[in-house]
């Protein structure tokens, strides 16, 4: 289970009131727990980079109970509480760690002074030019200066110039008015991304954010520098001056680009992609994604995309191609080539026809190269799903085996293809039999799908939901984001009308959809046992993996994942 | 009646005849404190330093025995020994005098301190525009080195250090201390947050680290030599050894000037020492330690209780030269330089030119003071060219106490307290200025006035 370990916790005073804290964490961190996150402002701290407590804002009072220096006993006040020593300037909160018996002020007059002060001082050279700022409604900068700002302006000087436009690197844009020099950026290119090019050049108010010289911020995680930007400096360059964020809906996903399973956030508005964001998950993703994943959504917006069922490849209903389906499957000797790209539940459901029909399954390896952080060997999000759903045994090669010799021995006479092209897996489509009929689940046009006598066209991960299980055998839920193409229903909705069809029976629609399934599931499958679609958490829910141990999987270290050595040497 | 001065550092610097080699300084007994010192154990020394109550002459008066003792020894990493000399603070020209011409007496007691805290490496960082200077330690270094006063067995004894001189490249933040680190790792010179990267613990490298100003060190050596109680026998409890101020501005004779702690007063170091101002001339304020200690004024009282219970009631000139009286009467020694205004100075000028001052040299890494520090010198600025408003002194008072106390490091204070003190000390110059403006514009003449502001 996913549980935060909270070995130790200590008792802090927060304006007099007692709290129960981790040990060990810093003040910032400690009012999270608390339930005070608001009273305690900050634009630089960022819980997953190093400290630098530049921005000032996280102002705090501190004290910590007194002890005798010779005796090291604590010295009371009268009344046997213990006396406080406060420190006798306000302390950062983000680079002080609680302790017991802290006490800790973040509501009198000076501390409220202090944030107005600063809040004031980050907006004297600031543009305010929020109208036409991608950042306006989720800019730290304008949250805090309509809770901490004075309203108005003392300042009757020229503001200082910087350049607007400055084009840090392919995907990002830098504004540097709107800097306030917190650092997050540099910090994560250095920290996490491992690709030191950003920098401060110029000194005191006129300093800059930049690229060193001949550099540029190109580097797959380049994106994420926008996302922990807190004001509007750093911005996206596909996104830039597109949509206004509090116009767009948002839905919680998963990144479809490898077994990493990164946690996202979809942004859209009427029935149109415009971001993909990272979610925070300290077990999968921390706060970041690639720069790859978030461009993922452009693929279904072309026009190859398949958009209707059809058979012969005639346009016809649903109905009609889950008929000719079934004609095709009781003609026995079928074959199935799973995709690792689907969800736990359409593999459930593809795995329940393969044992009705009695097909014969194989799956092939995607892989590609790690960069050891968040993008894994393995290009696809849910083979992990496929092993726990029985759907193959073993590992898939990288090329199919007995299937492809099968495929060519004309010893089947039925191919169902999920998600992938023939071609690609090294059968040639030109020397395939003609009595070799093929049922093809896809997302755009492709050489099987032109050779496919029925087609049924899959959707995005965007336009579903399910579950994926990911490279550490966690089950994550993805939701529905934008509607599908019209007339079209999701690959379970397909497979289970398929199944109702092959068995004779009238669907039933007692549950909503994905409850109903999941109680399938958990009855079926070992490992999802006792598992409820609602109950599945955000943050998602470890697996059991004991069984799968000795496999040798191809992931390599990244950022949460450590390959099991032992296995690998024996 | 000319007050003598009493030399400890700068004792034979000024002498004819006395050359910056190491024969020189050896004719003149150097080197005897380092053989005195290897004889004794490191942490006798450290007491003696300890017990002889040496403040640090940085600025901050720090008592340098003090600071020895908070170093991590128990981490088993390396020690280094830091020695600051990149002198800028405004008014200040001491360290200058003692690397230029008697740089063995630097290296004396600096190889004195490293031995003390069993430094494994000392650096000098030196202020970027001395570059005579650090020729000269260059030079010193390498004579030092030949009569095996420093590197591989010192003296034939089982301890090494060598010296290494970095130059500063100009910036007035590489004098703070945690500043100074980041500057000789290579980085740019953003002080750190402290806690957690004191010096002492994470300092160089993320080692302990001692680093002291140039004056501070040779002090070290003159408290081998003389014992840890003659020394404290120097200046009054608490204020140990000598000072050298360094006077300038608005008087006859400016120049540097060493004198035991408390063995002056400021009235004796401007009319007696100093040869009083210029003729025809009224002292109006002085600045006591380096352009960040706040200002006093000619015509106040000073009124209070010190340490000891005593009361005193000073006007400026009884004020004696020293750390304590300094503070007590609402300044500081700071770094020993002594700036004297005559009536001939405008003071919002005066203002303007320490807050251009600051602003040019504010890292920009904390926001109060990259923001607020220039916001001042811009209303400053303003006030002299003309566009002085009476709301400006609120203001720029509540701009500096928005900073001082908020910022990363002692910056903010050192930018604040002088528009603080001067406004406090000096509303009246202020408001007048801006009510003469505000009816020259009035009548439609030009309001601004000649000044030599840069």
């Amino acid at each position: 289970m996913l549980e935060i370990k909270v070995t130790d916790t200590v008792t802090i005073n927060v304006d007099g009131e007692l709290a129960q804290v981790p040990k060990g964490v810093n003040v910032i961190e400690a009012m999270r727990v608390v339930g005070k996150e608001k009273e305690i402002p900050h634009y630089c701290y960022h819980p997953k980079l190093s400290v630098v407590g530049n921005c000032r804002m996280c102002l705090v009072e501190v004290g910590n109970p007194m002890r005798d220096r010779q005796t090291g006993e604590a010295i009371l006040e009268e009344n046997g509480e213990p006396k406080i020593g406060w420190a006798p300037k306000p302390v950062i909160g983000c680079a002080t760690n609680v302790s017991e018996g802290m006490h800790v002020r973040t509501n009198t007059p000076n501390l409220i002074d202090c944030r107005n002060g600063v809040t004031e001082f980050l907006l004297i050279n600031h543009p305010l030019d929020c109208p036409i700022c991608d950042q306006a409604g989720e800019c730290r900068l304008q949250e805090f200066s309509a809770e901490h700002g004075r309203g108005y302006s003392r300042f009757k000087e020229e503001k200082n110039v910087k350049p607007k436009r400055t084009r840090l690197g392919p995907r990002v844009t830098l504004d540097d008015e709107r800097c306030i020099l917190c650092s997050r950026c540099v910090r994560f290119s250095q920290e996490v991304a491992k690709d030191d090019v950003l920098g401060f050049v110029d000194r005191g108010t006129y300093s800059t954010l930049t690229c060193y010289p001949g550099k540029e911020l190109s580097n797959n995680y380049s994106l994420n520098t926008v996302d922990i930007c807190p004001v509007g400096a750093l911005t996206s360059t596909d996104f830039r001056f597109k949509m206004r964020v509090w116009f767009l809906k948002r839905t919680h996903s998963i990144c479809t680009e490898s077994s990493v399973g990164a946690n996202t956030e979809i942004w859209s508005r009427e029935g149109k992609i415009y971001r993909i964001t990272p979610r925070r998950n300290d077990a999968v993703n921390d706060t970041w994604m690639t720069d790859s994943g978030r461009g993922l959504f452009k693929e279904f917006e072309s026009e190859d995309r398949l958009t209707s069922y059809s058979v012969d490849q005639v346009a016809k209903s649903l109905d009609d191609a889950v008929v000719a389906t079934r004609a095709l499957l009781e003609a026995g000797s079928v074959g199935v080539i799973g995709s690792a790209h689907s969800s736990v539940e359409e593999q459930y459901l593809l795995q329940k026809i393969i044992k009705q029909t009695d097909a014969t399954c194989e799956m092939v390896q995607h892989i590609g190269e790690g960069d050891g952080l968040l993008l894994s060997e393995d290009r696809t999000p849910n083979l992990r799903g496929a092993l726990i759903n029985g759907l193959i045994k073993q590992l898939p090669e990288r090329e199919l085996g007995q299937l492809k010799a099968s495929i060519e021995g004309v010893s089947i006479k039925t191919l169902l293809v999920f998600n992938q092209d023939l071609e690609q897996l090294g059968i040639d489509l030109g020397k395939l039999k003609e009595s070799i009929q093929v049922i093809y689940f896809g997302n755009s046009k492709n050489t099987t799908s032109e050779r496919a006598k029925v087609i049924f066209p899959s959707l995005s991960v965007f336009e579903k939901e399910g579950t994926f299980v990911n490279q550490n055998f966690i089950l994550q839920k993805f939701k529905q984001a934008v509607l599908p193409p019209v007339g079209l229903m999701s690959e379970c909705g397909v497979l289970k009308a398929i199944l109702h069809e092959l068995n004779n029976e009238a669907p039933e629609n007692a549950m909503p959809f994905m409850d109903e399934l999941w109680s399938e599931i958990s009855e079926n499958v070992e490992i999802l046992k006792s598992v409820k679609w609602s109950a599945i958490p955000e943050e998602g829910f470890a697996l059991e993996d004991a069984s799968f141990a000795s496999m040798n999987f191809v992931e390599t270290q990244n950022l949460k994942y450590k390959p099991n050595l032992v296995s690998k040497t024996v | 009646m000319a007050i003598e001065e009493k030399r400890l550092i700068l004792k034979y610097a000024d002498q004819e005849g006395y050359t910056n080699d190491i024969d020189c300084y050896i004719k003149h007994g150097g080197y005897e404190a380092l053989k005195k010192g290897f004889q004794m154990k490191p942490e006798d020394i450290c007491q003696e330093v300890l017990d002889s109550g040496v403040r640090g002459r940085g600025g901050a008066g720090f008592p340098a025995g003090m600071k020895w003792k908070f170093l991590d020894r128990k981490s088993g990493k390396p020690i280094y020994l830091i020695c600051n000399a990149d002198e800028s603070e405004p008014g200040t020209f001491k360290d200058r005098q003692i690397i230029h011409k008697d740089p063995h007496q630097l290296i004396e007691g600096m190889l004195c301190s490293a031995y003390a805290i069993q430094a494994k490496l000392a650096f000098i960082y030196i202020r970027g525009e001395f570059f005579e200077g650090y020729k000269i330690l260059e030079r010193a270094i390498e004579e030092a080195r030949a009569k095996n006063f420093l590197g591989d067995n010192i003296l034939g004894s089982d301890y090494s250090c060598d010296i290494i001189v970095h130059r500063g490249a100009g910036a007035y933040i590489c004098g703070e201390e945690t500043g100074l680190i980041e500057s000789l790792e290579g980085k740019r010179a953003n002080p750190r947050i402290k806690p957690p990267y004191f010096p002492a613990d994470l300092g160089l490298y993320q080692c302990p680290t001692i680093v002291n100003n140039v004056e501070t060190l040779c002090d070290v050596k003159h408290v081998i030599t003389m014992g840890s109680k003659e020394f404290a026998n120097i200046g009054t409890p608490g204020n140990t050894g000598t000072r050298i101020w360094c006077v300038s501005g608005h008087v006859q004779k400016p120049g540097y000037y060493e004198f035991p702690c408390a063995g002056v007063t400021l009235g004796e170091l401007i009319y007696d020492v100093c040869g009083g101002l210029l003729p025809g001339r009224k002292l109006k304020a002085v600045i006591p330690g380096g352009s960040s200690s706040k200002i006093l004024r000619a015509d106040e009282r000073f009124k209070g209780k010190k340490k000891d219970g005593t009361e005193f009631d000073w006007g400026i000139e009884d004020i004696p030269m020293d750390f304590d009286s300094l503070s007590l009467v609402g300044s500081m020694s700071g770094s020993g330089g002594v700036i004297i205004m005559d009536d001939s100075t405008d003071m919002v000028e005066a203002l303007a030119n320490i807050n251009y001052f600051y602003a040019h040299e504010s890292c920009g890494q904390c926001t109060p003071c990259r923001e607020g520090v220039p916001w001042m010198k811009k209303i400053t600025s303003r006030m002299c060219s003309g566009g002085a408003r009476e709301e400006d002194v609120d203001l720029l008072k509540s701009i500096a106490d928005q900073i001082e106390g908020r910022t990363i490091c002692a910056f903010g204070e050192a930018a604040s307290w002088p528009v603080q003190s001067f406004i406090a000390k000096f509303k009246d110059e202020f408001e007048a200025k801006a009510k003469e403006q505000a009816l020259l514009r009035k009548q439609g003449e030009d309001t601004a006035k000649e000044t030599s502001l840069i």
